[in-house]
């Protein structure tokens, strides 16, 4: 938190914010001392804010002409894209933001993993960040079921009959999730109710997730404490203002790429053909940011393992922050655990690969291979690398590296002194 | 005489959470209910089929309670397939004897018990059933012999009206 006591100018000012204090948050917020040395993959914070307004305004105006119904759905949400003025434009925003929203969000994950900010003393910033990344799966999951087209239809089917796993009430869950006996107009009536509440409950969370973060300040690419405000840090407003806006305008781009050029690229064909109940199609693969679970949920051959096991690779992140016994943040003082951390990117992406193929032969060997090392990583390999590895001594200041690197304090002072 | 007074303060704070849960309990399972098949749904509990021109080696598919039900009239061999089976050799033993009353007519739900896709005809090692989601291949009785699905595809309520009619549910 910012250490200055703020006063506003004006007699109103003061007299408000005496009152309601909202011109003290909004100068704490602009006033914010962020470390100096963030690189781009700090501004994802930022591009998800954009990502979670973007769906939530392009979600209000779709359900402005969409129809929660079995009968309707699939014609309504045609109707958006033929007769709705830019019905096609909003629709394919949303549809295409949300692969954007989880594109960032991986990419913000990483950014965690490789510079540790997840540990001491930001684990609930971290573990908040997780309930968040599984909402947003599920509000994922259930928007992708609202045009009620096939992969909707299976889709739903197969996510939902995953709790039949659980014995004895597992088939009394299914039933009272559905409403009915298979997944019909009561379930496409919820799913529409639910998926309008997350980014909700998501946006509350943001908050609290900003909140916890102003506690310590931001963690850095250094990954060492920082005094705050000092020579290491620059406000928020400018500085971090004008690089977020600069990296969101590139992540437009792409965005827009998508929207413009290649709308329907990352979804299927099939979920252009209405439900039908009597028929799955061929090849049934969930939205690209599932595949890595959906691979090892395919990799273990017991229908009740596979669900623990896909349930667990997600919650398992929850733990990070202990199962890391490592006191070194940044991956860049860490020579063994940058490589870990590469072997632990492959390997998702591999499971996100093998996750799009038919559960068969070679493939479904290589996903088995690369479920045991993803587990192996967090539950193995971490533990023990944080206390065997050889770590690079770290930087006295994150200013010391910029000037030169010089582990004597004196010679860093004196060289800053001499900048100024 | 002081720890008797606490006594009864700690008998009403209990009483008090006591009767609250009941309350809390007691408002929330209506709207849990809520969501359990409602009385329309319900209503829509049994199916007749008129099976007549269904011919040896040949399956109809219809809908009951929203999910896919098989009707398949099998082949001489099918059934010698199906009843030549070892029990040993089945991941969920049952006999076709009892999943075929009459041996003719199979009567299943066109639900794979893994993840509830519906598998396709006349497919897979065993010259039943494949799920295309994610490869459990049933025999021709409709029984689980490879794959992640842990049951056989399950056989419903259903008789006989008539020769020509089958009632589901």
């Amino acid at each position: 938190m910012s250490d200055h006591e703020y006063t506003p100018k004006s007699k109103f000012g003061k007299w408000f914010n005496d009152r309601l204090p909202l011109l003290s948050l909004a100068s704490h917020l602009t006033d914010y001392p962020t470390p100096k040395n963030l690189n781009y993959w700090w501004t994802f914070g930022g591009i998800l804010t954009f990502c979670l307004i973007t769906q939530i305004v392009t979600g209000l105006t779709l359900a402005m002409h969409y129809i929660a119904h079995a009968d309707m759905a699939f014609e309504s949400v045609e109707h958006i894209m033929r007769d709705v003025n830019y019905g096609w434009l909003i629709r394919y925003i949303h549809a295409n933001g949300a692969s954007m929203f989880f594109l960032a969000v991986y990419i913000h994950i990483f950014r965690s993993l490789f510079y540790g900010s997840y540990k001491s003393p930001r684990e609930i910033i971290w573990i908040i960040g997780i309930i968040i990344y599984l909402l947003m799966m599920a509000a994922a999951f259930m928007g992708y079921v609202l045009p009620w087209g096939q992969m909707s239809f299976w889709g739903a089917t197969v996510i939902t009959n995953l709790f039949s796993a659980i014995p004895l009430v597992g088939e009394g869950i299914v039933t009272w999730l559905w409403g009915g006996y298979s997944v019909d107009n009561p379930t496409l009536t919820r799913f529409f109710t639910l998926h309008y509440l997350i980014p909700f409950l998501i946006l509350g969370l943001v908050v609290l997730h900003i909140w916890a973060l102003h506690v310590p300040g931001n963690n850095n690419p250094v990954g060492i404490d920082i005094k705050k405000p000092s020579k290491d840090t620059v406000p928020f407003h400018p500085y971090i203002v004008i690089k977020d806006g600069f990296a969101l305008l590139m992540f437009m781009i792409v965005f827009a790429f998508f929207v413009f050029y290649a709308p329907n690229i990352l979804g299927h064909a099939d979920n252009y053909i209405e439900a039908n109940p009597l028929v799955t199609p061929a090849h049934i693969v969930p939205e690209w940011y599932l595949l890595p679970f959906y691979a090892i949920l395919r990799s273990v051959p017991d229908k009740l393992l596979g669900v623990i096991a896909m349930l667990s690779a997600i919650l398992i992140l929850a733990a990070l922050p202990w199962l890391d016994t490592s006191k070194i943040r940044s991956a860049v003082f860490r020579p063994l655990y940058k490589q870990f951390y590469w072997i632990l990117v492959a390997d998702v992406l591999i499971l996100g690969y093998v996750g799009a193929m038919p559960a068969e032969g070679l493939y479904l060997l290589i996903a088995r291979v690369a479920t045991a090392y993803y587990f192996l990583h967090f539950l193995v390999i971490l533990p023990v690398l944080g206390l065997k590895e050889k770590t690079i001594p770290l930087p006295l200041s994150i200013t010391e590296p910029v000037m030169g690197g010089s582990p004597n304090i004196a010679m860093a002072k004196k060289k800053e002194s001499k900048i100024e | 005489m002081s720890e008797k007074k606490t006594n009864r303060r700690d008998f009403l704070f209990t009483a008090t959470y006591a009767v609250g849960a009941v309350g809390v309990g007691a408002t929330i399972w209506p709207m849990i209910d809520q969501m359990n098949p409602d009385a329309s749904v319900k209503a829509l509990a049994s199916t007749e089929v008129d099976v007549s021109t269904v011919t040896p080696g040949k399956t109809i598919t219809v809908l009951w309670r929203g999910k896919p039900v098989f009707i398949r009239r099998r082949t001489q061999e099918e059934i010698t397939e199906a009843k030549s089976v070892k029990l040993e050799d089945l991941k969920d033993p049952e006999k076709d004897e009892d999943r075929a009353k009459n041996p003719e007519w199979l009567v299943m739900l066109g639900v794979c018990t893994h993840l509830g896709c519906v598998p396709l005809d006349q497919k897979g090692d065993y010259n039943g059933w494949f799920c295309p989601c994610h490869g459990s291949h049933y025999d021709t009785s409709g029984r689980i012999r490879k794959g992640p699905a842990p049951t056989n595809m399950e056989v419903p309520k259903y008789e006989f009206v008539n020769v020509n009619t089958i009632k589901i549910g």
